[in-house]
């Protein structure tokens, strides 16, 4: 029998293909598909930092728009007892998700800067999550602000939610760092139990007919796969913790190759709205019948195994990989 | 048990909502918090005395109110209402029925003036007056611990007593006032009430089991003796009343009775006062007493049945001048009614139970109309009058009556405020003032041992207001139910306010002045006014400054300067050690700004602690230094009337105008707004020309008709002289003329919405406009100089071009600008257009609510007037009455003009020597000619007539002089909210929709009673959070359109400016041209439903995507084939979510209750789908109107009269 366990962050998962955060994993009718699909754990949606402070916004104006300005008409809306801004409807999906499923279920925090906004992840933390995901999603425009300043934030940021759980943490980046490697160290330093390789950025479109920009977030491509999978095979052998890739996992074969790469689990999101929760299914029978097909017992056998590492030739996951890839491509278009 | 700090409203309701097992409310000022606080507890699962979640259901009305109540009474549940003022007078009917049936119930009301000359939301006793007669027994409370103790013996003495009781407190003095108030707990509520009488209730109800019959039919031979039955029950009041008074103490120490007499044993004069009155008059007594004199006052609690004997003994038997206090007025009676009920007491007295063995004399007057201050200064006055051998019989006091020279003099320097702390704080509404002090008042009464009174005084603009927060701090009760006029603190929250108000005239010698000034500390005192730098040095104030924008917006709070100047108050105060001060403040924060999330607390937070360090004392100035002076209220050019009357109200002095300054009957000259110059906007649009489309969207759309559109001959800017920015109109009709986009700098309030629907941007960068937001410093002064040279351009004669597009209706002249409505109004703009279309020639029946509001508060008036001083004639009757009032006036109309149809024919011969008899035929056919030209051709045709009656020496030619105006056209227009029209006068407008009648409705449908802060109507849509509908509304909106056109005949249309603006303009075009009945249907965007009014026409085209707000006109016609009904808006393409997601009136129960929400949205969501594909149905009904021939037929009678 293929055993399809794997290890991440200190869980023991059943299976490698991990739902990710996103719509699916934010509705509750999906969760015991996603289960019964086979998933290893999934990751509920992200609680923002942005959003909390949004919201907290938003709240604070509803509440005092157009008060007490009039003898008559002191206030406009009713008192209602609105549960605490931001975390309250996340921290019951979490109880939700723990009552209802019997796989790991993973509290996503999504913030960028050091703060008291950081003890949601304790509220996340006690309301039942296995482990944390951190994700670090920042556009810094300011041209002020330096790279070292904003990766100082960040190790900063890491500390500070460690600090605050006793569960593990993941940390999910995006790829535009000028030495990830280096990042990716520090993170580990500062309590990362693992890397989540990588989150997509958002990307606003323009309205032609409004000349408005809009926001707009297209779904990934099984071409982004290729970055995460870069970077995990770089990355195996130099960092200790747990590597999950994100981006562009469609099917199997994508999920295999990341799991060759040195992933510890794949994370599937856009695959899975397209396609519903039972693609996962069909994932795992590609996993099931190409180990078979090769004889590999388990994913901790392969896991790893065409990592930077243990490649003959470590170089073709460097610089020169980008050479190679043009000249076949040149070859192919020649032809 | 610590005291709670709250306001009667909730303190009473808090009693009511115990005891009551069904409580049926409908909103009105100032009662309508109890219904609020009722039904959010209800809604949030509160349970009263018995376990039991008590039922809130909101009526469509007070009448509907009472019905429900007399109904739950009658089956024998507990039950209660609240109300005030008119909504009080409604309930007299069904209250006559349940005293006369005997039945328990409790009313409680926040009393209220009755609208009469004028409406007033203030507090007198004129409405509860007004159902002495009803057999209810009536409890009076005078501050707001007795209002939370008399709810408590109010709801047991009814079921003692089988009597009904209404329970009434001063509305806004007691209703709206904070103070420190141990409401009665669920035990003592408890040990108050019989099982053995709630039992006897129940068993009484109407039960098929044991079958009874309520409201028979009875006749002469027995009427009589029946109603003479119930007196044993009602002559048992007083004596049940007083037993459940002094079992109240027995539990709580407060002992009250049912006349409770203060002052000397052996006083010469007495004063006998109901409600808040009674607190100044104790000071009063008391101060007097001190130095010698020997006067009293007695405080009536129980009015009806009226305590007689207790009355008597209650009173010194030294009295020798009885002095009797009503809060209302009667005109024509020979005394108020509670100086009719004491001097009939007295005249029953033994006369030897007085000194003397002589009955007093009784003497009264009247005090505190619509909430007018009663201070202990003027019980000083009456105390005098009472002395003197021939007093005023009847007197007022408060007022100077220089008509009927009934008023007394008071000393202004006779005080008995002896608070530790009286603290004044001048704020904008906007700013966070009231907020601060009402949490101020509440960490104070809530952390320390003092007792604390807040009370709270608005303007009466919506937008831009000026509050007033009077806060008394004290080791005792305070008792003293009057603003404070010696402030030892004044806080002036907004710079602006030095420039308009007198900010310093409350302030003591030596108070402590906390300013708010967006200046350097060391340039603030060269930037005070020489009035306000002389009363500085006077006074010798301490004055402090900080720049508390600087501080709120450093700390993330934007504009809300209430957290920096709360931190302030506290330290300055010495209130509290300064230290803990700012501890408990911070402590404050965290409990009220928790919920809203950390962000916020902590940027509160961070404004405390940056506040002290910006806070700096500023030593006075040697002298008056400032050459600049407070600006007058109003331009010089404004007329007498304005100067000497309106000017004073804007100047806050108004309580100082004699009774001759203001017009007996209510009749106010209009166009008065135009004087008033607020200056609040922060920014204002700016016009570019080069980028402009003339497309007039932005004027269109202008609440405030702050932007004006005007097209001229190129040369009239020469010729007058002036410099305005302009550009040429793209015209096909009339080529070559030029245009002029202005604001009106002082009167615009910055809302933002113009530059939202401006279309035209540079090619270059999409952020520039044709129309942009500027700071108005920037700005001001250039603009105030074109605003002028704008008013004085002349104008292109409008009429030149047809109305009926955006542009087009928008070069003719609002005559309604400048109104008080809230900045970003989605009412205003369709009034605005209204009045451009028809303003000259319209009459306006306007119902209450905040069309009233903004459209008839003084001081001054939005409605205005042409070049020739024609404009809206404009009324508001009630709130009830609105349609049947506008059918009255169109009724008046066209039997006028059948008068003087028939005089004109009379008059033929007489007039054959100066008037042709075309020339008259003419006039008989052109009485209802539609259209600008058309009925400028008819004036003229009337001015000829007119000019020839003058020669006409016979009486007829008198009367037609009279009524020669109804020969031209007069356009009826009946206004008001969708609470007016869905809901309390939904009868009336049924009955007007039938009437066939040339009558013209706009329902402004903002979804909401607005103007009473947010309850839900029949309008409000399903799953939108609202006052009376905490949980969230679950029933779909009433389709009021679909119900109009069942009659057939009637022109119904339902738009939405801000998603068609050009379907607005023709849908107002189209009702006016149709000879019948026309409903127009108008969404209008509030700030009731809870985003950034900014974007209210953005929001319209949202609700109008999302198929929330279907656009469509149903246009009746005889044709055989017509298809009336004609759907003006797309398939729906947005979800409603998206919709709902973006207004907080949905998203806070997304927050409070997501499951809920879910479920009511996507129920919203196939409301939508459901209408719109029955109305795709309606698109291709045929159907010939009913009423057409009908009209034809009158039309055609009218002719021939």
């Amino acid at each position: 029998m293929t055993d399809l366990t794997t290890r991440y962050l200190g869980l023991t998962l059943r299976s490698p293909l991990v739902a990710s955060a996103g719509p699916v994993t934010g509705d509750i009718a999906m969760w015991r598909r996603l289960e019964d699909a086979g998933a290893g754990a999934i990751v509920l949606p992200s609680l923002f930092e942005e959003e909390i402070e949004h919201e907290a916004f938003a709240v604070d104006f509803a509440a005092q728009h157009g008060t007490d300005q009039f003898g008559e008409a002191l206030t406009f809306l009713p008192e209602l007892p609105v549960a605490e801004v931001g975390p309250a409807r996340h921290l019951a999906l979490v109880e939700k998700a723990r009552e209802l499923l019997t796989i790991p279920v993973i509290a996503s925090l999504n913030g960028t800067s050091p703060g008291g906004w950081v003890r949601y992840a304790k509220h996340l933390a006690d309301a039942g999550a296995h482990a944390i995901e951190l994700n670090l999603y920042d556009v810094v425009v300011d041209p002020t602000i330096t790279s070292v300043e904003v990766e100082h934030r960040y190790v900063e940021l890491v500390e500070e939610v460690k600090a605050e759980i006793s569960i593990p943490l993941a940390v999910k980046l995006s790829p535009w760092f000028t030495a990830l490697g280096n990042l990716a160290m520090r993170m580990e330093v500062a309590g990362a139990d693992g890397l989540v390789l990588f989150n997509r950025l958002y990307q606003p479109d323009i309205d032609l007919d409004t000349l408005t920009v809009v926001p707009r977030l297209a779904l990934s491509t099984p071409a982004e796969s290729r970055l995460p999978l870069h970077w995990i095979a770089n990355l195996r052998g130099s960092v200790k913790g747990s590597l999950a890739a994100s981006s562009g996992v469609y099917d199997g074969a994508d999920a295999m190759k990341l799991l060759l790469a040195g992933a510890d689990v794949v994370m599937a999101t856009s695959a899975l709205l397209r396609h519903g929760p039972e693609h996962l299914v069909v994932m795992e029978r590609f996993l099931r019948e190409w180990m078979v097909a090769r004889d590999y017992v388990s994913v901790n056998e392969l896991r790893g195994s065409v990592s930077r590492e243990n490649v003959p030739d470590p170089q073709v996951y460097e610089r020169s990989n980008y050479y190679q890839v043009i000249h076949s491509w040149r070859q192919r278009t020649v032809r | 048990m610590n005291p709670d700090i709250v306001d009667a409203n909730e303190a009473v309701a808090a009693v009511a909502h115990l005891l009551s097992e069904v409580i049926a409310i409908y909103p009105i000022t100032p009662a309508s918090p109890m219904g609020e606080h009722a039904d959010q507890w209800s809604a949030s699962g509160r349970e009263n005395l018995w376990g039991a979640v008590p039922e809130v259901i909101e009526m469509q009305s007070e009448a509907g109110a009472a019905g429900a109540l007399h109904g739950a009474v009658l089956r024998g549940a507990l039950a209660t209402t609240f109300t005030a003022s008119q909504g009080l007078l409604l309930m007299l009917p069904e209250m006559f029925k349940m005293a006369g049936e005997l039945t328990p119930a409790v009313i409680h009301v926040a009393a209220r003036s009755l609208a009469t000359h004028a409406l007033s939301i203030f507090g007198d006793h004129s409405d509860v007056m007004a159902a002495r007669s009803t057999g209810f027994t009536m409890l009076c409370a005078g501050s707001v611990q007795e209002a939370a103790d008399m709810a408590v013996v109010a709801h047991a003495a009814t079921l003692e007593t089988r009597v009904p009781v209404l329970h009434f407190f001063d509305g806004f003095r007691t209703s709206h006032e904070l103070n420190t108030v141990y409401v009665p707990d669920a035990d003592v509520v408890r040990s108050m009430v019989s099982d053995g009488r709630i039992s006897e209730h129940r068993l009484r109800g109407l039960d098929p089991d044991r079958p009874m019959l309520r409201g028979s039919a009875q006749n002469p031979d027995v009427f009589f003796q029946a109603r003479e039955a119930c007196s044993p029950f009602h002559a048992a009041v007083p004596a049940a009343v007083q037993k459940a008074m002094d079992h109240f103490a027995e539990l709580t120490g407060r002992q009250y009775h049912l006349a409770d007499y203060h002052g000397a044993p052996d006083a010469d004069r007495v004063i006998v006062v109901m409600g808040s009155g009674a607190g100044a008059a104790r000071e009063a007594v008391d101060a007097l007493n001190a130095r010698g004199e020997r006067v009293g006052v007695l405080a009536l609690r129980l009015f009806r049945p009226f305590p007689t004997a207790q009355l008597l003994a209650a009173l010194p038997p030294t009295v020798r001048t009885v002095v009797v206090l009503d809060r209302c007025k009667e005109p024509g009676a020979p005394f108020e009614p509670l100086h009719l009920d004491v001097l009939s007491a007295m005249w029953h007295s033994d006369a030897g139970h007085w000194a003397d063995e002589e009955r007093p004399r009784v003497i009264g007057g009247r005090y505190g109309l619509s909430s007018k201050e009663f201070t202990p200064a003027m019980v000083q006055a009456i105390f005098d009058e009472a002395a003197e051998a021939n007093p005023k019989n009847p007197f007022t006091v408060g007022i100077h009556d220089d008509v009927s020279h009934s008023s007394l003099v008071w000393d202004p320097d006779f005080r008995t405020d002896r608070a530790k702390v009286r603290a004044v704080f001048y704020g904008l509404g906007s700013d966070g003032t009231v907020g601060a002090n009402k949490n101020t008042a509440k960490i104070i009464g809530g952390n320390t041992d003092m007792k604390v009174q807040a009370y709270f005084v608005y303007d009466s603009k919506k937008s831009g207001s000026t509050t007033i927060s009077h806060v008394r701090v004290d080791d005792h009760d305070i008792d003293s139910s009057y603003l404070i006029d010696e402030a030892t603190f004044v806080g002036v929250h907004q710079w602006s306010l030095m420039e308009t108000l007198d900010v310093l005239s409350l302030a003591a010698r030596g108070a402590t002045v906390l300013v708010n000034a967006p200046y350097p500390a060391d340039q603030v005192w060269d930037h005070l006014s020489a009035e306000v730098q002389a009363q500085a040095l006077a006074k010798q104030v301490r004055l402090f400054v900080i720049d508390a924008g600087y501080v709120a917006r450093t700390a993330g709070l934007g504009g809300r300067i209430n957290t920096v100047m709360q931190a302030c108050f506290f330290a300055l105060a010495g209130v509290l050690p300064q230290d803990e001060a700012l501890a408990e403040l911070k402590a404050a924060i965290a409990h009220s700004y928790g919920a809203r999330g950390d962000v916020i607390v902590q940027h509160n937070v961070a404004a405390v602690d940056q506040s002290l360090m910006h806070l700096h004392e500023l030593p006075l100035g040697a002298a008056v230094t400032s050459a600049r002076h407070r600006s007058p209220a109003v331009p010089a050019a404004a007329p007498d009337f304005v100067q000497r009357v309106t000017a004073r109200m804007l100047a806050g002095e108004g309580d100082l105008l004699p009774v001759s300054a203001l017009p007996p009957d209510g009749a106010f000259a209009t166009a008065t707004s135009q004087w008033e110059k607020r200056t609040i906007a922060a920014e204002i649009p700016i016009w570019e020309p080069d980028l402009c489309i003339d497309c007039g969207k932005c004027a269109i759309v202008c609440p405030h008709a702050a932007i004006r559109m005007k097209v001229y001959e190129p040369d009239a800017l020469a010729a007058a002289g002036v410099d305005l920015k302009s550009k040429d109109f793209r015209s096909r009709e009339v080529p070559g003329m030029s245009l002029t986009v202005q604001v009106a700098p002082d009167d615009c309030t910055g809302c933002g919405v113009c530059v939202q629907a401006c279309p035209s941007h540079d090619k270059t960068s999409v952020k520039r406009k044709s129309i942009n937001m500027r700071p108005i410093g920037d700005h001001l002064e250039r603009e105030r100089v074109a605003w002028d040279a704008f008013l004085a351009l002349t104008s292109a004669d409008p009429a030149q071009w047809d109305p009926a597009s955006v542009k087009t209706s928008q070069l003719r002249r609002p005559l309604f600008e400048f109104s008080g409505a809230c900045s970003g109004c989605g009412e205003t703009p369709y009034l605005k257009l209204l009045t451009q279309l028809f303003g000259d020639h319209s009459l306006i029946a306007n119902a209450t609510g905040c069309s009233s509001i903004y459209g008839g508060n003084l001081p001054t008036t939005p409605y205005a007037v042409d070049d020739d001083g024609r404009g809206p004639a404009w009324a508001n009757s009630l709130f009830e009455d609105n349609a049947e009032f506008g059918l009255g006036i169109r009724l008046a109309f066209e039997a006028q003009r059948r008068t003087a149809l028939s005089m004109l024919d009379r008059l033929r011969p007489e007039l054959a020597e100066y008037l042709g008899e075309a020339d008259i035929d003419a006039i008989v056919a052109g009485v209802d000619d539609n259209g600008e030209l058309a009925i400028r051709q008819q004036r003229v045709r009337v001015d000829a007539l007119r000019a020839a009656l003058v020669a006409v020496e016979h009486s007829d030619a008198r009367r037609l002089e009279d009524l020669s105006g109804t020969l031209v056209r007069k356009s009826v227009w009946i206004v008001g909210g969708d609470g007016w029209a869905y809901d309390i006068g939904a009868g009336g407008l049924d009955h007007v929709l039938g009437s066939g009648r040339n009558v013209n409705i706009l329902v402004l449908d903002t979804e909401v009673y607005s103007n009473t802060g947010g309850q839900a109507s029949k309008a409000t849509p399903r799953g939108a959070v609202a006052k009376f509908a905490a949980g969230g509304k679950n029933i779909m909106k009433k389709d009021l359109g679909l119900e109009a056109m069942t009659y057939g005949d009637v022109y119904v249309a339902k738009v939405a400016l801000g998603a068609s603006d050009v379907q607005t303009v023709k849908a107002l075009l189209e009702a006016e041209a149709w000879p019948g009945v026309s409903l127009v249907i108008a969404y209008s965007t509030c700030i009731a439903h809870g985003f950034d009014m900014s974007k209210s026409m953005t929001q319209q085209k949202l609700a109008v995507q999302s198929g929330h707000w279907p656009l469509y006109r149903y246009r009746p016609s005889g044709d055989a084939d017509a298809q009336p009904f004609q759907l003006d808006s797309a398939e729906p393409s947005v979800p409603y979510a998206e919709f709902a997601d973006s207004e907080a009136r949905f998203a806070m129960l997304a927050r409070s209750n997501p499951e809920r929400a879910k479920e009511l949205v996507a129920l919203a969501q196939a409301d939508v789908t459901t209408r719109h594909g029955y109305y795709q149905q309606l698109v291709e009904v045929h159907r010939t109107a009913p009423g057409h021939a009908d009209n034809a037929a009158i039309a055609e009678s009218e002719d021939e009269s």
